[in-house]
């Protein structure tokens, strides 16, 4: 009787195959890799290196403010202000090396922007009690205006003495011809993926997004943890800003417009849940690049650009919906 | 000696006199049901002895020892385990992820420290054996039954050496075989040398399970007696004020 206990203790109930079949991370991933086939025979534009490394670069905006916004998402929140926090800091750094600052003060003034606005939502989230979606909305609003102020609503295209080695930084390729803002994505993406699965800090975060009360309850310093995932998400927007002003060499008040909703977008297509405790770096990887591929595609099938809002928000749906169909069986 | 001391013990909200003059002892490995009507005291007692409120007057004492508390993790420290009602219990994570929630095992050195997730599933898994439950450690909790939920939430006061498990009305929502198979949990920790505080609305698992029962009313404490001495009809007549009170 106890080595049956025991035996029935040690068991695992799913082998490693089982678990990568159940994630909506991985149908996506299916989908992906069955547009890209599908994309090389059907059109001579697509498997060409030029456009490869397009489609790798372009994704890399959305997926780094994306890998951010995953920890906020796990934790149940919402972060709308991303796509203005990244126009901020990018108008930041522009206008601190149009001054004639060198490069690193540019940038650390951008990243010190980023986390004090995090910082600013965090504390109305965590402290005041303040719902995400408000804050956000606000700071969406309040980032975009301060980013008009600083610029007097110009565009910025001349980077003072450091102009060059901030173009190389966004638009060279150090590493056999990969885009520098891929390689950026790979790394941040390494760091997120090891930050959720590895350390307590990520064990906590999806605790708050299960179970906020029990997390309290247990002695999680889950306000202390909402305010750094707000400020994780700015600093994800702030990096994406610095990486896409070296990459565009110029900085207009329009930068990120709508961007929060392809991010979320996104997240979600990847398989976070928007209710809180579920969600991955990869995914958010993945859900950037199912968006760029669909967008890409219909550009080469010389379909109306106008149609890319059906297409992609019929992932969306058709993700969760996938999503849906899962949980419906696990209940039965 | 008596692992918990409770001398004179009150608390008041302003005028409200929430807790009046208690007095009582747990000894070691003894489950002591604690009943009473909404109201009586008896959750804002468990809260002084769990840290969250200090007493207005009287003293603690553990192990012979004065006790203060001035918050939840200090009664931790000392021993004092909570299984709150709602048990606490995140479904997104495994039943170790639970068990371990707040105070997570690493390994590593210096500031490089990360999850042991190893360790964590075997320790789980030698508790749920301890407490002669089937629950796998690397299960998600949302796919588990009230029983094995409870075992999770039990799981956690035993990660230390606690002294005292307060229970907070754990039979109120299961059904029938998982409340049996829950007084089989608090049988194991009393086992184990643990004293239990079940607060219980429901009598017949009282009369199962506890040692000794402490009827309060009104902030005051009532009864107390050992089950052998004590019947359901008198306690229901403590708990109502039909009996006013019995030494």
């Amino acid at each position: 009787m106890a080595a049956t206990l025991d035996q029935t203790i040690a068991q695992k109930q799913h082998t490693l195959l089982s678990r990568v079949f159940a994630t909506q991370t991985f149908w996506v991933v299916i989908a992906v890799i069955l547009a890209c086939l599908f994309l090389s025979f059907a059109t001579d534009s697509f498997a060409t290196p030029k456009n490869l490394y397009n489609i790798t670069r372009n994704i890399t905006f959305v997926a780094i403010v994306a890998l951010g916004m995953t920890f906020v998402i796990i934790t149940g929140g919402i972060d709308l202000s991303v796509g203005s926090v990244l126009c901020l800091c990018s108008m930041i750094l522009a206008v601190t090396m149009h001054a004639g600052y060198s490069i690193e003060i540019g940038i650390a003034a951008a990243i010190g922007t980023a986390l004090i606005v995090g910082a600013f939502n965090g504390v109305l989230i965590a402290y005041l009690g303040f719902p995400p979606f408000v804050v956000t909305l606000g700071m969406l609003s309040i980032a975009r205006s301060l980013a008009m102020v600083a610029s007097n609503n110009t565009v910025v295209f001349q980077f003072g003495p450091d102009h060059d080695k901030l173009l190389a930084l966004g638009g060279g390729a150090w590493l056999f011809g990969i885009a520098n803002p891929v390689l950026y994505m790979i790394l941040l993406a390494l760091i997120t993926g090891f930050v959720l699965r590895w350390t307590k800090f990520g064990r906590h975060i999806f605790a708050i997004g299960g179970n906020e009360h029990a997390a309290t309850l247990t002695g999680v310093p889950v306000r202390q943890i909402k305010v750094a995932v707000y400020m994780i998400s700015a600093l994800a927007a702030g990096i994406a800003g610095i990486i896409q002003t070296g990459w565009l060499g110029a900085v207009t008040t329009n930068l990120g417009n709508g961007m929060e909703l392809q991010v979320i977008a996104a997240t979600v297509i990847g398989g976070a849940n928007l209710a809180g405790g579920v969600g991955t770096a990869f995914g958010a990887i993945v859900g950037a690049a199912l968006i760029e591929v669909i967008r890409n595609s219909l550009g080469l099938l010389g379909i109306n650009a106008f149609w890319q809002g059906v297409f992609i928000g019929g992932a969306i749906l058709l993700a969760v919906l996938f999503d849906r169909i899962r949980n419906f069986r696990r209940s039965d | 000696m008596a692992v918990l001391e409770l001398t004179n013990i009150s608390k008041h909200f302003g005028a409200i006199q929430a807790v009046n003059d208690v007095s009582l002892s747990i000894e070691p490995g003894q489950v002591v049901g604690l009943m009473g009507d909404n109201g009586a005291g008896k959750s804002t007692l468990v809260k002084m002895i769990a840290g969250n409120f200090r007493p207005s007057h009287g003293t603690m004492q553990m192990d012979g020892k004065d006790l203060i508390l001035h918050k939840p993790v200090e009664a931790r420290q000392h021993g004092i385990e909570i299984v709150h009602q709602d048990l606490a219990l995140c479904n997104n994570l495994t039943a170790a992820a639970n068990v371990y929630l707040g105070r997570e095992l690493r390994r590593g050195v210096g500031p490089f420290r990360i999850l042991d997730y190893a360790a964590m599933y075997k320790r789980a898994g030698q508790i749920f054996a301890v407490l002669k439950s089937e629950t796998r450690p690397r299960d998600l909790v949302k796919q588990m039954s009230g029983g094995q939920r409870q075992a999770v939430a039990i799981a956690r006061t035993m990660l230390s050496q606690a002294k005292i498990v307060l229970m907070d009305e754990p039979t109120a929502a299961i059904s029938v075989r998982q409340v049996a198979e829950v007084l089989n949990l608090i049988r194991h920790l009393r086992d184990q040398g643990i004293s239990v505080v079940l607060i219980s609305h429901r009598m017949p698992d009282v009369f199962d399970v506890a040692d000794r029962v402490i009827v309060m009313r009104r902030g005051r404490k009532v009864a107390d007696k050992t089950i052998a001495s004590s019947s359901p009809e008198e306690v229901t007549g403590l708990i109502t004020g039909a009996i006013e009170q019995v030494s």
